[in-house]
Formats: structure tokens, sequence, C-alpha cells
């Protein structure tokens, strides 16, 4: 019936990733919808679509990413509806729609950490993990290591401009990084393994 | 100032309730809260729009409506204001433009469309638009009622500076049964995505991705399918939804808009009929504020096939005799032998079963034949259905309130006409624009029973072919007359194609029967020379019709009785206000 181009189709259907095997598979739990509950309770009554951003973080956190299965889960959640949710995910950058290694490694590309050495910096990375700079692209931005272990993407101004260039591990950021620098980081990161 | 210094033009204008706005360097008075859109288009300044719709929420996305403003200077603390000769403070000009569709009109506000802030932004805006708009004009349905194209020829610039590669997005999307969106040609107004949500309450539509990635689109598994969905094909600017009944078939400017009025339910829903020759290609809603706002149902608008089909009737049929077959024949001796015949049968065995599509003349002229016949058991078909809750009424018959009005019938004694023809007791039958095989639920077996069965229908139908006579009349597209909606509004309907082959507009039939069966009797209706000569006929015979004439019903018709029903999408709007 209806004819969907890929741009549609992309709303509904999930990319694979390696990196699946390290986060847990979404399921709405009754557990997940007292939580989501929690966050549509905070907003007034008839406003309760306000809590979508907030639930979208809360499943992206949990699951790595949003799924097409959730996505009709978090509309539910904050009475309002599938095409409206996809709106959100597909309007924000930050919000991915393919799940990330076990170690998501964001790299400044903004312009003060790009001139200090970042646009390198994330070329060396990608080697390092074991992926082609070329797999980032507009349409895929994040790339995942075959291992699952290790996902990239160059993001916007980590907001520490002064000591570029900055890399973000999971929730941690580093600063002023070199080669060597990081390549200790990782190591670190592969031992926690 | 003294006191008998005359009173200030904002004092003057408060006492109304009303602001002072100087729009292009004139003065005029608008009530408090006007949009600046609306004020200014009111006056006859034209602000261009793609975002804005009366009957939908501020969006203020398209930024086109841009309009410099002025107000009068912020005092110092303490100060007084002061005014000029004429009464008014002097506006200053803010350096930037702002959005007429979500601002609205304050006291000494003062607008300029025609300055080069104005100029340079409306040039800008449509810059932006068109790097990704891929100009298939000459392909486009849209093309001739586009408002991209007509903005881009009144206030774009000649040249375009673009010359990166535009960014590709879905084409021919088949985002529903009967419209189709192409993502390249949206301007990303939102109106569909306002409409769905707002007034048919179905939040099927949405925009996803970012920035030139940005489109409209539908979530997978779900479709545009209300039965309300073609009016995203009205109100979308561009050519973005385009009808798929429609598409392809005909360029806008070679059709004809004629006002009319709708005929598949009580509601009336005002509609534009667009035909070119003598072929109707489709129909749009008409606003209407106290009728149908500004939508109408899908299935309504694409009800319009059977007026062009091949199974219409355009020559009288007659039989000369009981067992021949029908034959064509010319219209004078038809009329004639009909009269004959009629005068011939006994008024106790003779019923008029007359329907509600037909127009208040054609009612009063068929009550007229009656009377003069003496024929006593004439009824309508009633067609009581589902009401939609929003434009369809629970009545399918687009005039039973009219019915009511000129014959006192509401359907109630078809049943006797019904057993009088089962049982024989009925022996000559007239049936005027029905199939009585259909809703009224008489068998073709008793008709081919009857001894005389006289049609006039602009379809060939079971009840036709089972006829002794056939008159042709003409479809709600090609007659002039008036109905009354369930709301007690009479309204027009307007002649968009002449009648077809050799049918007749069914006033006329009844006219030329009338005045073959009784001669000079009948009076001025029957001699009336038009569907509007007619009507005043009624209007001076018919209580709820005193007063009314073609000309004071008009356009957007008339209120002439209260019936205490009222349309339920109408209802809300005016809620809503």
């Amino acid at each position: 019936m209806i004819e969907l181009t890929d741009d549609i189709c992309a709303l509904a259907k999930d990319v694979p990733s390696p990196g699946e095997k390290f986060y847990p598979v979404f399921e709405p739990t009754p557990e997940l919808a007292a939580e989501a509950h929690g966050y549509v309770t905070m907003y007034p009554e008839g406003r309760e679509q306000s809590a979508v951003l907030p639930i979208i973080h809360m499943v992206q956190e949990k699951f790595g990413f949003i799924s097409a299965r959730s996505i009709p889960w978090i509309a539910e959640m904050c009475k309002s509806t599938p095409i409206h949710v996809a709106g959100i995910v597909s309007f924000y950058p930050g919000i991915r729609r393919k799940c990330p290694g076990k170690w998501h490694i964001r790299v400044c590309h903004t312009i003060a950490c790009a001139m200090s050495g970042g646009e390198d910096l994330l070329k060396f990375i990608c080697g390092k993990i074991g992926v082609k700079p070329e797999e980032m692209t507009e349409a895929e931005p994040m790339a995942v290591s075959a291992d699952g272990l290790w996902s990239i993407e160059a993001v916007e101004c980590l907001a520490h401009c002064g000591f570029g260039p900055n890399v973000m591990v999971n929730d941690t950021l580093y600063s002023q990084v070199t080669p060597e620098k990081i390549d200790e980081v990782l190591e670190d990161y592969r031992r926690r393994d | 100032m003294s006191p008998e210094q005359p009173i200030l033009p904002k004092d003057a204008a408060a006492a109304e309730g009303k602001v002072n706005v100087q729009i292009n360097g004139t003065w005029y008075r608008f009530p408090k809260g006007t949009r600046i859109a609306d004020a200014c288009n009111s006056v006859g300044v034209h602000v261009p729009c793609f975002c804005y719709h009366t009957k939908l929420s501020v969006a203020g996305s398209c930024r086109m409506c841009l309009v410099e403003q002025g107000m009068p200077p912020r005092l110092a603390p303490g100060a007084i204001p002061t005014y000029n000769e004429d009464g008014y403070q002097t506006i200053q000009w803010m350096p930037r433009a702002v959005v007429a569709c979500a601002n609205t009109v304050a006291e000494n506000m003062g607008i300029r469309t025609n300055g080069t802030v104005c100029t340079q932004a409306r040039r800008a805006v449509l810059e932006f638009l068109l790097t990704n708009h891929p100009l298939d004009c000459p392909i486009c349905d849209q093309a001739g009622e586009c408002k991209l194209q007509e903005y881009t020829a009144d206030y774009g610039s000649p040249t375009h500076r673009f010359t990166e590669a535009k960014i590709k997005k879905g084409k021919h999307i088949e985002i529903g049964p009967r419209v189709n969106l192409d993502q390249e040609r949206c301007v990303l107004c939102r109106r569909c995505v306002r409409f769905m949500k707002e007034v048919v309450g179905e939040e099927v539509l949405g925009v996803v991705g970012r920035g030139g990635h940005n489109a409209i689109a539908c979530y997978p598994g779900k479709t545009l399918d209300s039965n309300y969905s073609m009016n995203v094909v009205d109100i979308c600017p561009v050519g973005a939804m385009t009808s798929r009944d429609f598409r392809f078939r005909m360029r806008v400017w070679f059709l004809k808009s004629t006002p009319t009025i709708d005929v598949n339910c009580g509601t009336g829903t005002n509609i534009y009929v667009w035909s070119r020759e003598q072929q109707v290609y489709r129909i749009t809603p008409r606003q209407n504020d106290d009728v149908n706002s500004c939508w109408m149902p899908d299935s309504h608008r694409l009800n319009y096939r059977y007026i062009n089909s091949e199974s219409r009737l355009l020559t009288p049929l007659m039989k000369t005799d009981a067992q021949a077959p029908q034959r064509a024949a010319a219209w004078e001796p038809v009329v004639k032998a009909v009269a004959e015949q009629l005068r011939l049968c006994s008024p106790e065995q003779t019923a008029f079963i007359v329907s509600a599509r037909l127009t208040n003349e054609e009612l009063f002229l068929a009550g007229n034949l009656a009377q003069l016949l003496g024929v006593e058991a004439l009824d309508i078909v009633p067609r009581r259905g589902e009401g939609d809750g929003m434009l369809i009424s629970s009545d399918h018959n687009p005039n039973s309130m009219g019915a009511q009005i000129v014959l006192h019938k509401d359907g109630s004694t078809l049943d006797d006409i019904r057993r009088g023809i089962k049982l024989g007791k009925i022996r000559n039958l007239v049936v005027l624009g029905e199939d009585v095989t259909a809703e009224a639920a008489i068998p073709s077996e008793h008709l081919v029973k009857l001894d005389y069965l006289l049609v006039m229908d602009h379809t060939e139908s079971a009840t036709t072919r089972a006829a002794d006579v056939v008159l042709p009349g003409v479809t709600f597209a090609e007659r002039y007359g008036t109905m009354v909606n369930v709301a007690g509004r009479i309204q027009r309907l307007n002649r968009a194609i002449d009648p077809l082959g050799g049918a007749k507009a069914d006033w006329e039939i009844l006219a030329a029967l009338l005045r073959e069966c009784c001669g000079d009797l009948p009076g001025a209706a029957a001699h009336a020379t038009s569907a509007q000569e007619v009507l005043n006929v009624m209007a001076a015979q018919i209580e709820e019709l005193g007063g009314v004439s073609w000309a004071s019903i008009g356009n957007q018709g008339q209120q002439i009785i209260d019936t205490g029903v009222s349309i339920p999408l109408i209802d809300r709007e005016k809620a809503n206000k």
C-alpha cells in the first residue's frame, strides 16, 4: 500500500550493529513503564508530551539506542504519537537509531578542537579501533567496530574549547588529547573488559 | 490639551473596542487582537503566507509574511505622549521585519509592506525556499494555483545564486489512498500536520529529519486514510500533497470553477465544481463558516464521476406499447403523450414518489402537478444513515428540509405507497429523481405490474428500465436551484456545465408537464422561464420562504428556519474560538 522511500523506511527499521551484544534488547516491562511514568508525572496534566525527551534519554541509556520497537512505546507512555516521537528522534543527532559499541568515543570536530589536532586524532582513533573513517557518513555518523567494543562519532562542541582537542568516552571527557594519551586511555578501557 | 479639543483617534477607537493601525500610510481601525496578516488582507494589502491558515493554529514557520512594523516611541518615566496634528503619535519603525501571522495589531501601530525591509525579507525567504525546490512546475499539478509560484513571480528574485547540489527527498509517495506526497516540493509549512492534528484529530503526519533533510512523513505502517484526507491537498500551498484522483488529468488554468453546494448529505457543504467544457474534473470545498468551514469529506468530493458517466440518460425514452421496448423520442411529443396519459389516470390509483435530492423549485412544481391531477399519494424517499460527527449529516438526502417546507412530506407515507403498489391499488406511478428499487425498496417485479410508470432521472437504473416513459433530467452540476440544509439554511445550486445531450433541467420538464396537463390553470410557476422565477413564486406562497430571493440567498446561503440541528464540526470550531 504505502510506497516507503528509504527516508521513511528508516523510521521503522533498525540498522544492525555489532554493539548490540553489550546492551539488553528493548522490552517494554512494567518496571520500565513505571520509570517512564515517573517522568510523565513531573509535568502538568495535559502536557504529558513534555516527558518525551527524558523518556527517550532513559531508553537510550538503558538500551544503547532508540529501536523501532521502542518508538511506539515511548509515544504511548507520554500520550504522543509515533510520528511525533520519530520526528524528535530523527531531529537530534545525539539520539541514536543504531546501537553503539560498549565504549562510545566522541571526538570533537568543532573549529577549536579540529585545528588543535582533532581531525588527525579522529583518523588515528579509527585506526586503533579498527574502523574506516569513510564509514562515518552524513546519513550514519557513527561507526562501530566489528567486535562491538568500540564506536566512534565526530561530534559538535564538547564545551571545553580552551583545552582541545577533546574526546569523550561514554560520559568521561578527556582534554588536550594526543595520540599517545588516547592510546593509554583506550588501553585502559580495553583492560576493563 | 484643552477640554475643547476633539477626542483623539485612540480614544474614539478604544470606545469601539478597536485600535488604530497605519497600513502603508493609511489609517484603519481593527478590533483588538486581530492578526496583522488578517488586518492587512482585509483592507486589500496582500500579505503572502504559506504556513498561516485562518482555521489552524499559528506556526510562524515559513517567514513569508514578514512585514515592517513600527510603534510610537516608548516614553521616559513621567513623560507625556505628544500627538501630531492628525491626532496620532509619530511611528518609529523597527529595523527588522516581524511575522504578520503571529503578531496582533496594537494602538498606533504602523505596518509597511512596500518598503525595502519587507521586499528584501520576502526575496530572501523565497531564495531559501527555492534552494531545494525541484522546480518541476511543468509536470506539477499545483502549477497555476501554487503559492510558491505566485509569490516567486510577485516577490522573488529573477535570478538565483544557489549552485550547490539540491538535497534529494522522497517523491510520489503514496501517503494515503487518495493523496500523494512529494517531499521535495514541500515548503514545510506544516499545514497538513496541523490540519490532521487539530481538525481531524488523527495525528498521522509529522515532520522528520533535520535542517535541509526535514520532510513530512507518515509513521511506517500508518496511512493518511481519514475521510478528510484530501483537504490537505487543498491547504497545501505547493504541490507537495496532490490528489491521486486529479493527478495529471487537467491543468488548473483550463478549468472553470462554479460555486455551488454538495448534494451527498443534508449538510449542503459549499463547494466549487471545476469543469472544462462539458466535463467535471474535480470538486473542492468552498469556505462557509456556517456550514463547512473550509473542509469537505473525501467521499463526497470524489462522488462526481456519475455526472459524465456512460449510463447518463441523454434523450427521452418511451414505450409505444406495454410490451414494446423503450425507444428514443423527441421532447415535444413525449411531453404531450405523458400529459395525456396523466390526465387519464385515476387520481386514487396514482402515486408520486419524489426525491429529496431535487431542489425546492422542482419539489414545488412536482407538488403543483400532483395537486392539479388530484393525486394525494405523494412522498419522498427518506435516507437516514450514520453521521460522522464532523460534516456528514445523518440525513443522506440533501433537501429533506426543503421537502418538509415545500411539500410538508418527510417520507412517513412511503410505506403506504409501497403497500399500495404491492396490492395493486396503485396502478400508476410517477417517480421523480429516484431509483425506487433501492432505498424505497419497491421490487422491479412490482414496477413491471404497474399500468403506467413515468420516471424522471439523470442516470439509467432498474426503475428507468421498467418505465413506460423516461424523462432525462440532470445532475446537481447542471442545474440552478435552491436546497435547505439540515440546519435550516437555504443555499443555491449553480450550473457548472450545460445539461448533457438532450437532457433538460428537472424544473423545466416539470413546468412543461404542468403547462401541457392543465393549460393556463396552474399559474405563474408553470410559466416561469427560470428556476429563479419559480423561487419567486414559491417565496410569495410559502411562509418560511417569505422574502427569500435568488439574490438574498447569495453564495453563502440564508438561514430561514431554526431546525435545532447543528453541524458538529462548526459547533466545535465556534466553541474553540
